[in-house]
């Protein structure tokens, strides 16, 4: 049977009817069309899914979307400002190189969002574990670090 | 992934009620990180899924000396207890490298136990811990320690229509220090080849020595001149996971070092008697062999943690200062 909820998304109230057995993710892709989140594994363990939930990280394609009522829910559709300009994060890892198929994208600036709005001046090991849940199988990892430094107003070391 | 109905009871009597109303087509859910993969994975099939998340009583910890923890609890509630770091360290040390903080954000201790893997993190720590757990039904409701618990992989004494509520840990002795150790290949996401954890309670946390060697050098200098101090340990607990069917304690290996004076040499026969009473098998993650080489080395590992942890508290944050 249908169940209808009400949940916050990207800062807009949103109401839908659903099947109870969807994860956040499926609700997102298939039915809301944010398709800036990706699904990799589908059982919680490459992060591709990250959003956050009231802040915090979580793999959406294992989290039952009839959790979300009520709660607040930011996708990396969400976190340009409202003039349309990209995220201080978002723009580092574009300069830095912390990009190169995308797929794992949208989780890991996710999860360093989530980072620094904890902690805003991370140590490397500090954003080595901020990521450790999101696999990356292009970069070697190295210019996600940088981009996340940078992002944190930190100099790098040439 | 297999449709089912999700119910959202708003107190834990709805949820025993509900839980005794669909019986064995229901599933109760609490984080999901296993439950919802376990689904997709089609090991198991339930018609509907009870969640436990607007049960807010479930989501409490209470310490006045001993500890409680609600059994809906996310580990990165525990990871984030600067109480659970002093007080309870070996579950600190297991919610630090469980899965990632994306699993440990939504993942519950009570989730943890209930799932019953071998190699379940939280569960060494808690036994050495001497933690019970709460069991509620709509008739009844009774206490258990955790050594009881697991029958099985996968398997518990939970019956039909009862709730995990509640985690309940003792006060510890004094002078008393835990660690655990989860031997994996990667730094997140694994699980464990070997789980050890480990708690000791010593009858003095100050010993003359303390001055001059324990501040500064090595675990293994300090143990040998403890040796000469004559320092007794009071009380021992050692818990070994991925070693056996269930999580289990390595008891006779505890008896031989209770009450005795503490040695590097009788350290390494504990180590050895746990190795010995360990029943691992061959899997992809390791071979037993391996396994058994390997509970010698971090049984001993864990116990001089311990004893680190007794002599110098204010390190305990600073874990990888070691050896």
């Amino acid at each position: 049977m249908k169940q209808t909820i009400t949940f916050n998304l990207n800062g807009e109230p949103v109401e839908v009817e659903i099947e109870p057995h969807l994860t956040l993710l499926q609700l997102l892709r298939d039915k809301l069309e944010m398709t800036g989140t990706k699904e990799g594994c589908g059982m919680g363990e490459c992060g591709a899914c990250t959003v956050l939930l009231d802040g915090k990280t979580i793999n959406s394609c294992i989290f039952p979307a009839l959790e979300v009522e009520g709660r607040n829910v930011t996708t990396i559709e969400g976190i340009m400002d409202s003039q349309g300009n990209l995220h201080p994060i978002q723009k580092s890892f574009i300069e830095h190189g912390a990009i190169q198929c995308g797929f794992c994208t949208p989780g890991m600036i996710l999860s360093a969002k989530a980072l620094l709005d904890e902690n805003p001046n991370p140590s490397e090991e500090e954003i080595r574990n901020g990521i450790a849940g999101n696999l990356c199988r292009c970069t070697g990892y190295l210019q996600i670090i940088q981009a996340i430094k940078a992002a944190s107003g930190q100099q790098l070391k040439r | 992934m297999k449709k089912f109905d999700y119910l959202r009871p708003k107190s834990l009597e709805e949820a025993l009620t509900l839980l005794n109303q669909y019986r064995e087509r229901a599933k109760l859910i609490a984080g999901g990180t296993d439950v919802i993969v376990m689904i997709k994975q089609k090991q198991i099939a339930p018609e509907v899924l009870i969640s436990l998340q607007d049960i807010q009583d479930l989501k409490q910890m209470k310490y006045n000396g001993s500890l409680r923890i609600g059994s809906l609890v996310t580990h990165r509630m525990l990871e984030k207890s600067e109480l659970i770091r002093k007080e309870f360290t070996a579950l600190s040390d297991a919610v630090d490298v469980l899965g990632s903080i994306q699993i440990r954000n939504v993942g519950t201790i009570g989730g943890n136990i209930c799932t019953a893997a071998p190699s379940a993190d939280t569960v060494p720590p808690l036994l050495v811990l001497g933690a019970q757990v709460q069991l509620k039904s709509l008739k009844e409701e009774r206490v258990l320690p955790l050594d009881q618990l697991f029958l099985g992989p996968g398997e518990t004494a939970i019956e039909q229509g009862e709730i995990l509520t509640e985690i309940f840990i003792p006060k510890p002795l004094p002078h008393t220090g835990s660690a655990y150790w989860k031997h994996q290949r990667r730094k997140a996401l694994d699980l464990p080849i070997l789980g050890v954890a480990v708690m000791l309670s010593l009858d003095r946390s100050s010993v003359t020595c303390s001055d001059l060697i324990c501040t500064s050098s090595p675990i293994s200098t300090v143990l040998h001149a403890l040796e000469g101090e004559e320092v007794v340990c009071k009380e021992v607990r050692i818990a070994l996971g991925v070693a056996a069917p269930t999580p289990m304690r390595a008891v006779q290996a505890e008896t031989l070092l209770r009450g005795k004076r503490l040695s590097d040499e009788l350290l390494w026969e504990v180590a050895e008697m746990a190795a010995k009473e360990a029943q691992p098998r061959d899997t992809i993650r390791g071979e037993a062999w391996y396994r058994r080489e390997m509970i010698r080395v971090f049984v001993k590992r864990m116990a001089m943690r311990c004893i680190e942890r007794i002599l110098r508290p204010e390190e305990t944050i600073f874990p990888e200062r070691l050896w």
